[in-house]
């Protein structure tokens, strides 16, 4: 693989850049991996390259049904923090956070990881009592958080509307080195850096049945026919459920429809993240000046990729309240991703029933913040047997009454 | 917007008058079940693609629970029934299997 530089950009400028090489190859399946990836999105793609980087494993496929970095990846609002209450959160949230401050380099494919600092908004007395607790929960965790005032609030965005009537501003959870990355370099760098190490992306082509003998995993049957393989990773997010019941097992977890939108560009009006919990609305503005826009998901189960229109209602309402500045904004785009939910509203990193298939799902509405560090995790866990990162975070926690309670803590907007 | 008709008042009811309920059709296990049919009702869902069946409550309206058999992956709407029943009524899987010849039933 060619190396980008800024001596490869003068160099292929010389020659009207016709030397550029194709990112990744598309081959054809082998018959038999070590290693099979169902899912090359992020998390599925960071799998991969762990494997091979962390624990020299590189006799692997990622296997996508469309193509890569094609589903949530591509879909989310790309806002990186950690703030999270709970420690196996922490943990796991903030090795991401920090793989992704070094990330453009390590891939040596820029990711755009813009360390711009996040803030949660607290707008209700319980919020502001739940934020501090959270600050006081990262200083221990070693996540750099603090609580704020309404005036450091809008110092650091100042199109914040304070003192709105319904839901004034009274402080925010700020971690300053939280922030954005492009999405899709996300999953390219990964492919880029994984084709490069010898894995095999086989893109277009769908797991259709997963293949066991005598309670292991010897394989997948495909839309090209059947791989082999000693491990096998599922890695499919929203269709996780489905994947499972291939598999011959069911997951503590439900697929509902999470949607964002974005508006035309505008000239920069703020450069950190807002979110605001209460009223269900987070915003932040694009290097092109686009505002990329989420709010709550859909309560039902759903796979169109479509959500409920009173669901965007409520969030531009939320947002044209706490920033007036938008209310004549026109969208642009408007679109749905499927994010599987489990209980807890915490991810599952894990073994499964059937030997040799481990599953890292239920990112729910926050996967993309945690792609370099669930990579990290499965693919210490698949190589391994066991990770510290995902200790915490298996499928059994259910059965054991061990929850890893996020939903009322983490103030995502659920 | 999705749309239900509510079994008891027969109210076309638009989904912000609705409030979802999760998978219909449990089967409660309470104490003194295994941890296996425990952990299976408390937690794992088929989490089907395709024909769900599914709790709603007519919220804003006659605030009853009924139940619904929906697409989850057209969002197709095959009928709402009353709650007070362990399975499907015969008219809804025959309106079901009218649309989906293929459907195998609840899994």
């Amino acid at each position: 693989m060619r190396r980008y530089s800024a001596f490869a950009i003068a160099r292929e400028a010389a020659r009207h850049h016709l030397g550029w090489e194709r990112a990744w190859r598309s081959p054809t399946p082998k018959a038999q991996y070590d290693v099979v990836i169902v899912g090359a999105g992020g998390h599925g793609l960071a799998t991969a390259y762990y494997l091979g980087k962390n624990h020299g494993i590189r006799n692997v496929a990622v296997i996508e049904k469309g193509w890569l970095g094609g589903g949530n990846t591509g879909r989310n609002t790309t806002i990186i923090r950690s703030n999270y209450l709970q420690d196996p959160s922490a943990a796991i949230y903030e090795k991401a956070r920090s793989l992704y401050e070094t990330l453009s380099q390590d891939l040596n494919y820029n990711i755009m990881f813009s360390p711009r600092g996040v803030m949660m908004l607290a707008q209700t007395e319980h919020e502001i009592r739940g934020y501090r607790r959270t600050a006081h929960a990262n200083a221990l965790q070693g996540v750099a958080t603090e609580f704020i005032g309404p005036a450091k609030v809008k110092e650091l965005c100042p199109i914040i509307n304070i003192k709105g009537p319904r839901y004034p501003v009274l402080g925010a959870l700020w971690q300053a080195r939280a922030g954005t990355a492009r999405h899709d370099a996300v999953a390219w760098g990964y492919a880029r850096a994984c084709s490069d190490m010898g894995m095999d992306i086989i893109q277009q082509t769908e797991v259709t049945g997963v293949r066991r003998e005598g309670g292991r995993v010897t394989g997948v049957e495909t839309t090209k026919g059947f791989i082999g393989c000693s491990k096998l990773g599922i890695v499919v997010a929203g269709h996780s459920g489905v994947m499972a019941e291939r598999a011959g097992f069911r997951l503590p977890i439900e697929s509902v429809a999470l949607q964002a939108l974005v508006s035309e560009p505008i000239k920069p009006v703020m450069d950190v993240v807002v979110m605001a919990n209460t009223v269900h609305g987070y915003m932040s503005q694009s290097d092109k000046g686009e505002m990329v826009i989420g709010g709550g998901a859909d309560g039902y189960n759903n796979y169109t990729q479509r959500g409920s229109f009173h669901h965007v209602e409520e969030t531009v309402r939320a947002l044209v309240e706490t920033f007036p500045i938008i209310s004549r904004l026109k969208m642009l785009r408007w679109w749905g991703g499927i994010v599987d939910m489990t209980g807890d509203r915490s991810p599952i990193i894990s073994k499964t029933p059937v030997d040799g298939i481990f599953v890292n799902c239920g990112w729910g509405t926050g996967g993309f913040k945690a792609i370099p560090g669930s990579g990290w995790a499965m693919a210490e866990l698949m190589a391994k047997g066991h990770s510290p990162l995902a200790a915490e975070f298996g499928m059994d926690r259910f059965r054991e009454g061990r929850f890893i309670d996020e939903s009322v803590a983490a103030g995502v907007a659920h | 917007m999705l749309t239900l008709t509510c079994p008891y008042c027969g109210i076309a009811a638009c989904e912000t008058e609705l409030t979802p309920g999760g998978e219909a059709h449990l089967t409660r296990f309470g104490p003194g079940s295994s941890d296996d049919d425990f952990e299976a009702y408390l937690f794992l869902r088929p989490n089907v693609r395709g024909v769900h069946f599914e709790r709603w409550r007519h919220a804003m309206g006659c605030g009853k629970w009924f139940l619904a058999a929906r697409d989850t992956a057209t969002l197709e709407v095959f009928g709402t029934y009353p709650a007070q029943t362990t399975e499907p009524p015969e008219d809804i899987v025959a309106a079901i299997k009218a649309k989906r010849p293929d459907w195998e039933g609840r899994p």
